[in-house]
């Protein structure tokens, strides 16, 4: 059929011989195609995939340490539902989330224009910007942990010199919250200011001369030209940004560990404790899904969206 | 050949960075202003920049204050006597030599191997026409995002099932499983220019010559953005050598680090020495090799 109206549309009917030399080199092709792809796919395969699967079938599943799993349905879902833990966890990460993003890309987006401006010295103040961006999530927050200690830490020495009132660091929920908060955009506002360099810097001189020649301000040249030419790259780290704190961990880990109480809980270390320190392997497990099930939407958007932004620049 | 072919650029104009600001001629009103928004921008750039470094220098005055210092009662900047005590005291207790040469072992296998599967599976999305390439792809994508947290409990188990648990192999292969330097090397190849490519192939080369001798050579950028970036990431990475190592001998320095905090009386100075010895390779990387590094970052979206 197919070879039929092959045939009967092309204008000159190829004699079968070179179709099938032409069969064989695109075979040939695609062999040559999965070779290249073959140590990747054997390894996603293995360490990524199958665990996915495996994830998925401990999560319908009971199983304390290392004895015998039983099948339990949905019963971790349905615990998962019910558990104020886990739901504490959510909404610190929710909260997590709404507190650095912003922040975040606020403040890179007002370092690159700095850094896009006539400054002596902008390639050092740069390099020291995107510095801490190299430093490991558990050295940042052991330094983090010695600067924000509660007794007479750095930061809470000189509070009570300037006069004010030393803060509870560890014992209480929300300073421990914002205590990670910070180091987390201490730690990014480099990369935010990396990819909104790159977006200013694509922006055409010109439009700034002529608004200034229309007499704009430098607020309003910042509001009509700069904000909404670098859209693109807003979003892209709007969804970098988000799925980096969706999943912050090191930092939490090594800070609070949770804590005080489960006030700096967050999905991804909640599901740690289960599968590693509770050891409920099944309840982890399905704690995970639920975090792979976000991840994934957001890659989704992302992805949906990569496009516009390769070619906005 | 030798042909300066100028394919980098995809990388490379990402961070030229320095392209000078727009100064077309002003009135002189204008100059003094600008002269003024010079130091107000200069005054806040330092203040930045000191928020910026001073966790690292906390750090390093730490590392080399006399024990218990840092948390007196008296506000310093400074320690009282600059002592190397703190670095003699966590090699004494500590295998520190062995970690940062686990570090070192495990950073350079998983740099390898995962340099070698990026380079041929981005060039096989990029160059190569097969059945399936765009589902895999996507695939592929898809992976990139998922967490170690998602499916830790399941990879232990198939890292235990394996027999690799609790050792180099353990931590290297599910390291290696990365994508995301598949992405920047797909970018790259897609930019290198048809023509030169054409022209290999009517020399006569089949794909893997061309792949070796044609495309490899013009892609030095990108090899060297990819093996700092693994590095880094594989030097920096904490979740799954938590998880996957458990022998104190086999640690790397993050779980070192770690084990350090959790001993029952912690000296955070010796912390504070052992973090310093674990961040300074990456800080002298990166001080060498900024351009690569601030363009991996620009184009993987790694934070």
């Amino acid at each position: 059929m197919t070879s039929l109206t092959a045939r009967g549309r092309g204008s000159a009917p190829l004699s079968p011989r070179p179709r099938a030399a032409r069969r064989a080199s695109r075979l040939r092709e695609s062999l040559i195609g999965w070779g290249f792809l073959a140590p990747n796919l054997t390894l996603m395969a293995i360490f990524l995939f199958l665990p996915i699967l495996w994830a998925l079938q401990l999560s319908f599943q009971d199983s304390r340490g290392f004895g015998s799993p039983e099948w339990v349905g949905l019963k971790n879902y349905a615990k998962l539902v019910s558990d104020p833990v886990f739901w504490q966890s959510f909404g610190n990460t929710i909260a997590f989330t709404i507190l650095t993003v912003p922040i975040t890309m606020i403040g890179g987006l007002c370092l690159a224009v700095l850094m896009n401006s006539v400054l002596p010295a902008r390639g050092v103040f740069r390099t020291v910007i995107v510095l801490p961006m190299v430093i490991s999530g558990v050295a940042s927050g052991m330094i983090a942990g010695i600067i924000f200690y509660q007794s007479n830490g750095i930061i809470n020495k000189v509070l009570s010199a300037v006069g004010l009132y030393p803060v509870a660091w560890q014992s209480d929920g929300l300073p421990a919250l914002i205590s990670v908060v910070i180091v987390a955009i201490w730690l990014r506002i480099g990369f935010n200011m990396i990819i909104y360099l790159a977006g200013l810097q694509r922006i055409e001189p010109q439009l700034y001369e002529a608004a200034r020649i229309d007499g704009a301000s430098r607020w309003q040249q910042l509001r009509s030209i700069t904000v909404p030419l670098v859209g693109p790259s807003t979003f892209f780290l709007l969804i970098m940004n988000v799925i980096a704190s969706f999943q912050v961990f090191d930092l939490i880990f090594v800070m609070t560990g949770g804590g005080p109480g489960n006030s700096t809980s967050v999905l991804v270390t909640y599901a740690y404790r289960n599968g590693f320190q509770i050891r409920e392997q099944g309840y982890g497990a399905a704690i995970g899904i639920v975090i792979l099930i976000i991840t994934l939407l957001f890659t989704f958007v992302q992805w949906k969206t990569s496009r516009t932004r390769d070619q906005a620049g | 050949m030798t042909q300066t072919v100028a394919i980098p650029n995809k990388l490379a104009t990402t961070m030229s960075g320095d392209r000078e600001p727009r100064r077309k001629s002003r009135s002189s009103a204008a100059a003094i202003g600008d002269r003024k928004g010079i130091v107000w921008r200069s005054i806040i750039a330092i203040v930045v920049a000191i928020i910026m470094v001073f966790p690292l220098y906390w750090m390093v005055v730490v590392a080399f204050s006399p024990r218990g210092e840092a948390f007196e009662p008296t506000l310093r900047f400074w320690p009282s006597a600059w002592t190397t005590e703190n670095f003699q005291r966590v090699f004494e207790l500590y295998p520190v030599a062995t970690w940062f040469g686990n570090s070192v072992v495990i950073g350079l296998f998983i740099t390898f191997l995962t340099v070698v599967v990026n380079l041929l599976a981005g060039y096989a999305f990029a160059r190569l026409r097969f059945r399936g390439r765009n589902v895999l792809f996507l695939l592929t994508l898809a992976t990139m995002m998922i967490p170690v947290q998602a499916i830790m409990v399941a990879q232990f188990r198939l890292v235990s099932d394996l027999g690799i648990y609790g050792s180099y192999w353990g931590v290297i292969l599910p390291g290696a499983a990365a994508a995301f330097g598949i992405f920047l090397a797909r970018q790259f190849f897609i930019g290198i220019p048809d023509e030169i490519i054409e022209a290999a192939k009517i020399d006569g080369s089949g794909q893997i010559r061309i792949f070796l001798q044609v495309v490899l050579p013009l892609s030095k950028p990108l090899i060297a953005v990819l093996i700092l970036l693994t590095l880094m990431g594989s030097w920096n990475d904490f979740a799954w050598p938590l998880i996957a190592l458990n022998d104190n001998q086999l640690f790397t320095l993050p779980i070192g680090l770690l084990y350090l905090q959790n001993q029952t009386a912690p000296n955070y100075n010796a912390t504070m020495a052992l973090a310093l010895i674990s961040v300074l390779p990456m800080v002298a990387l990166f001080l060498s090799f900024q351009r690569y590094f601030v363009q991996g970052f620009a184009r993987s979206g790694i934070r």
